[in-house]
């Protein structure tokens, strides 16, 4: 005898259950603040040089704001591309390669981001 | 293989046409050209750090015919992705899943990604001096 939350436990291409449904829905409701913020933000700095574009991201809220959307932004696609990757990759082996290398895009793209981030805020 | 006794969603061919399906299509892929797309935003924030020469060469990309049309496609894609996933999340609380409140939100998201993409790139424009 198992209870239906037994069952579901482990399902899933991921094995995961609802963990990575929930989590998909956090990332996206952090998003949409921090895009919309981002969409602004941009549009009004088109055309800028390169001193204000560093005087604005030094500035510890944009810092801060940056920061939090490439994390969620990052985590986002991760889980996002890890349903595609379920979705169309059949073949056990090619479906943990491309699932790696999601992860590890993901990781270093997202690191660089963060450390480039930091590097404008703390200055060179 | 047990996993291959589980249900499956009936395949794709069932389904009808329409805008509904079209809109599903696009999210996801909005969603993966996003993911290429965080490459010049990592590129954008390392060449900001690597100093001014650096920053050069991107503006030299962005400035650029073809870089432009990369991020006109870059913006519409988050704009559409920011709203029909928006639609996303009101579905998900239960809301809105009437076929005729789908069609009609399905419509706006068209309509509103489009007026906001070009509203964006006019606000630019006008910030860059451009317009002024
Ligand atoms: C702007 C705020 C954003 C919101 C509100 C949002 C919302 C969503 C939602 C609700 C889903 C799930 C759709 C479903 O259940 O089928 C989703 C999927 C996805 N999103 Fe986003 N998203 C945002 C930004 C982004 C960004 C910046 C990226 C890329 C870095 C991205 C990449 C993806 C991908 C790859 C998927 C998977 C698509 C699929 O399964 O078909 N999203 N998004």
């Amino acid at each position: 005898m198992r209870t239906p939350l037994g069952k579901a436990r482990g399902l899933g291409p991921a094995r995961n259950g609802t963990a990575h449904w929930w989590a998909q829905r956090m990332t996206s409701v952090a998003l949409v603040p921090l895009v919309v913020w981002f969409i602004v933000s941009i549009a009004a700095l088109t055309g800028a040089d390169h001193a204000t574009i560093v005087a604005w991201i030094a500035n510890p809220f944009t810092a801060v704001l940056l920061a939090l959307m490439v994390i969620a932004g990052f985590y986002h696609l991760k889980l996002g591309g890890q349903v595609i990757i379920e979705d169309y990759v059949h073949h056990e082996g090619l479906k943990i390669a491309g699932l790696m290398a999601l992860n590890f895009a993901c990781a270093a793209v997202g690191l660089a981001s963060i450390f480039a981030i930091l590097k404008i805020s703390f200055g060179s | 293989m047990v996993a291959n006794n589980r249900p499956l969603s009936p395949h794709l061919q069932v389904y009808r046409w329409g805008l509904h399906m079209a809109l599903s299509i696009l999210h996801r892929v909005t969603g993966s050209a996003l993911g290429l797309g965080t490459l010049v935003l990592a590129w954008w924030l390392m060449a900001i750090a690597a100093g001014p020469a650096y920053y050069g060469q991107f503006q030299d990309f962005i400035l650029h015919p073809f870089g432009r049309l990369v991020l006109f496609g870059l913006s519409y894609a988050l704009i559409f992705h920011l709203l029909n996933g928006i639609r996303h999340l009101y579905w998900d609380m239960g809301l809105g899943l009437e076929v005729k409140s789908v069609q009609r939100s399905g419509q706006g998201v068209v309509a509103l990604s489009l007026v906001l993409t070009i509203a964006v790139w006019v606000g630019g424009y006008y910030a860059a001096g451009r317009l002024s």
